[in-house]
């Protein structure tokens, strides 16, 4: 394995851990209008509570590990994708200072905004992370230089739609999950009646995107078909979702969430499969993609962060669990509370 | 106006918007550990209600700084693509470390900071302190060492397609997107001419902005007589780290002043509107820079500038005869935020002297005497001066580096995303600052109500997390 191949995975997984993180606390924003007493609401903002900032910034050291390892794929998608990804940030920042703010001030109507900022601020940036990942399967106008050749209009045709769609609705299950793990009594008999519908949704969502995936971009499943042996893959993606009733029929709470999450870093490891080694494929000029190899920093930069990445990453996974540990179990609201 | 022009005001706008915030943490978050070690080591629980309500101010501030700080990682890509791709080798790996060294580390235990008294015992919540107040300083570490680099390159050489160049090279705008810096030693990078001395004076200038936020707070206790224990004990913590900081932020000042002389004469002659290369370079307290006809009026120290940066008078200093108008960056505007941040400095000395000497005769007992009334009326409003100087001291920093992005590589105007039109940005812009203005307005807005609710009342029984209380009276 050589270090463009290796920063391809630590990326991949760096952004999986943010899909399978934050992903649950956006999905809880999508949730939240869907309760109307306010002890619920803050209930649910306390489940995220003492875990969303740390959620996002897998975000943040996912973007840095990109603009250090591919700084050409950085540089051209931030840049090509400019106004999306200033909406995402607007999206973010919203939801941020909601979560942060809301419960600082007892009145109804307050209340009301924050948590409408919060519902539109996670709703939205799940729909654009879908967008972005739906344009990056789908391909992007690149021109010799690796520049970004389209419109913003552009990025809205109807696969990345789609995909902006089916990330909303696996966010919305994952957090339903989550919550049902954290809630008890009423609220979580509540959540519970939501996951089944949301279950279907997202695979029906799946079901229309695997779909156009296979008639329009069939490059993404070249992989499968060269290696049959990955098709596991996708067997087992399968068994995940399917598992999630299962669970949650039984009871096992903790079982369902770890499943949910299973589901998505295989979703990520197709999405990773599929594009490999490219990581902007060009339109209409495939020659001009952007490869792990030719939009890579040099070998003596991808070695350096290799150690570093040694060294932080297994402290990282350390602080992470026990905090998790830590704040495990069903959510309380106490005098520190949001 | 242009996309340079825009996609400038707007990345100085959100780094200036967004370094309102952590410095506050910084500087907090070193008091929040003093506090807690105080109460750790007497249990007395005015301490632990003190570390409790200044948690509270923490995470508010904190939380502002992650909503705004996230922007800023996505900008270089946004609207300075081909900065991004010049750079990535190095200035990447910075922020990747950063990430990984000190966000996680802040936002993981911030947790247990903000929400973990009743979850964990004392000493795991103490640790948890300190590791958040780690993290903040770490932070630090990496996007100075990040800027420094852009400041004073080393460690790295430039490639054009793939073939070492020298630096000074002036670039054809068709060789732009296949030049780039590759590095050559990690160290070199970290250590590079300037990183140190301008990591010691942001931190400890971060420090100030935090002892005043906390000796600002409790100096409008004191006169509103509100809180009196609390905000006496807390106004001492506050000076002891003001006294500590401004005095640092001259020492640390002065070697980054040196280190700019000798690395970024340009921006030394901008900054102190030197107009002659000279031995005995006069040093102007305060003037302004009259362009027209090359001179820098106002009063001036004979020789004083050749003493303080090299510690002899005959040194001769650069002037801007020296360099090439093209080269120059904007003159004005790097002589006033010097000077600005200089004056700040300074009085932040003097305030730190005369609250301490107040401290020590003794006269915090009874505010309403005339001489610490005096002092207690300066000292409310006197938050805002570490934060009008970190700004403009970044302000001298970053406009004194033009026309440079990467200083003697790549012009900021080089810098730009190719493909994003000007009114692309004007969008984003004025998006920015309409939320920013709304975020600005609710923060100060929750931070006074926080201030005017003020600590919880102090009993032991209800100010302690209910597993502390037997720990505590063991």
């Amino acid at each position: 394995m050589d270090y463009n191949l290796l920063w391809f995975v630590v990326v991949g997984v760096l952004f999986s851990g943010y899909a399978v993180l934050d992903g649950f606390d956006l999905g809880v924003g999508t949730l939240i209008l869907g309760i109307q007493d306010d002890t619920e609401r803050r209930l649910f903002y306390n489940a995220i509570g003492p875990v969303w900032d740390g959620n996002e910034v897998w975000l943040v050291t996912g973007g840095g590990a990109l603009f250090a390892a591919f700084p050409a794929v950085y540089g051209t998608v931030f840049s090509g994708f400019y106004l999306a990804f200033i909406l995402l940030l607007f999206a973010l920042i919203f939801r941020a200072v909601a979560i942060e703010f809301r419960s600082k001030e007892p009145w109804a109507w307050w209340r009301r905004w924050w948590d409408r900022g919060f519902f539109a601020g996670s709703t939205s940036a799940a729909m654009l992370i879908g967008v972005a990942m739906g344009n990056i399967v789908w391909g992007v106008p690149l021109d010799a230089k690796g520049e970004f050749a389209g419109t913003f209009l552009g990025l809205l045709h109807p696969y990345a739609l789609l995909m902006g769609v089916t990330t909303v609705a696996l966010f919305m299950m994952h957090g339903s999950i989550y919550l049902h793990l954290k809630t008890e009594g009423t609220l979580q008999a509540r959540v519970r009646s939501w996951i089944n519908p949301l279950i279907i949704t997202f695979i029906i969502c799946y079901s229309l995107t695997t779909l156009a995936t296979l008639l329009y971009v069939p490059r993404m499943t070249l992989v499968l078909r060269e290696q049959p042996a990955l098709f596991a893959v996708v067997v087992l993606l399968v068994l995940a979702i399917a598992n999630l009733p299962r669970e949650i029929h039984r009871g096992r709470d903790w079982a369902a969430f770890l499943s949910s999450c299973v589901a998505m870093l295989l979703l990520m490891a197709l999405f990773g499969l599929g594009m490999f080694p490219n990581m902007v494929y060009a339109l209409p000029e495939p020659a001009h993609s952007l490869t792990i190899y030719n939009a890579s920093s040099s070998v003596t930069t991808l070695k350096i962060m290799t150690l570093i990445a040694a060294i932080g990453v297994p402290i990282v996974l350390t602080y992470t669990v026990t905090v998790y540990y830590i704040f495990h179990g069903k959510v309380k609201l106490g005098k520190d509370s949001y | 106006m242009n996309v340079e022009t825009l996609s400038r005001i707007q990345f100085a706008f959100t780094v200036a918007f967004h370094y309102i915030f952590p410095p506050l943490t910084i500087g907090l978050g070193l008091l929040l550990v003093m506090m807690e070690g105080m109460w750790m080591a007497t249990r007395d629980p005015l301490y632990h209600n003190m570390a409790r309500f200044w948690t509270k101010m923490f995470g508010l501030i904190f939380g502002l700084g992650v909503a705004t700080g996230i922007v800023l990682e996505f900008e270089f890509g946004t609207n300075w693509a081909t900065y991004s791709r010049f750079v990535g080798d190095i200035f990447g790996s910075a922020l990747a470390a950063e990430g990984i060294f000190a966000f996680f580390l802040e936002s993981g235990f911030l947790a247990i900071l903000l929400f973990g008294w009743d979850k964990v015992g004392p000493r795991l919540h103490f640790f948890a302190t300190c590791m958040v107040a780690l993290g903040a300083h770490f932070s630090a570490v990496w996007i100075i060492v990040a800027n420094s680099w852009q400041q004073t390159p080393a460690g790295s050489h430039l490639e054009i397609a793939g073939k070492a160049v020298a630096p000074g090279h002036v670039f054809e705008a068709a060789d732009l997107w296949h030049s780039r810096m590759v590095i050559d030693d990690f160290w070199g990078v970290v250590f590079n001419p300037s990183s140190m001395d301008r990591l010691g004076h942001t931190l400890v200038a971060a420090w100030l902005a935090g002892a005043f936020l906390v000796v600002s707070v409790a100096a409008y206790y004191l006169l509103r007589r509100r809180h009196v224990g609390f905000a006496t004990a807390s106004l001492k913590f506050g000076l002891v780290l003001a006294m500590v900081g401004s005095l640092l932020s001259l020492v640390t000042g002065h070697d980054s002043a040196a280190g700019v002389a000798a690395n970024q004469p340009s921006k030394l002659a901008a900054m102190e509107g030197l107009w002659q290369t000279t031995a005995q370079a006069p040093l102007h307290p305060f003037g302004w820079v009259d362009s027209a006809n090359q001179r820098t009026l106002g009063p001036a120290v004979p020789a004083a500038l050749s003493l303080l940066v090299s510690g002899s008078a005959a040194h001769r200093v650069t002037g801007l005869d020296d360099i090439a108008p093209e080269l120059r960056p904007p003159l004005q505007a790097t002589f006033q935020f010097f000077h600005l941040m200089v004056v700040i400095g300074f009085s932040l000395i003097g305030l730190s002297l005369w609250g301490s000497w107040l401290w020590w005769r003794g006269k915090f007992a009874d505010p309403g005497a005339p001489a610490t009334a005096w002092f207690l009326r300066l000292a409310v409003p006197s938050v805002l001066l570490p934060q009008l100087a970190n700004q403009a001291g970044w302000f001298t920093a970053e406009i004194g580096r033009q026309p440079w992005i990467v200083w003697g590589y790549l012009r900021t105007s080089e810098g730009l995303s190719a493909v994003v039109k000007a009114n692309q940005v004007l969008a984003s812009l004025v998006g920015f600052g309409l939320i920013y203005l709304l975020l600005f307005a609710l923060f100060l807005f929750l931070l006074n109500r926080k201030i005017q609710h003020g600590p919880e009342p102090l009993e032991e029984s209800d100010a302690l997390p209910a597993n502390w209380i037997k720990q505590s009276r063991a």
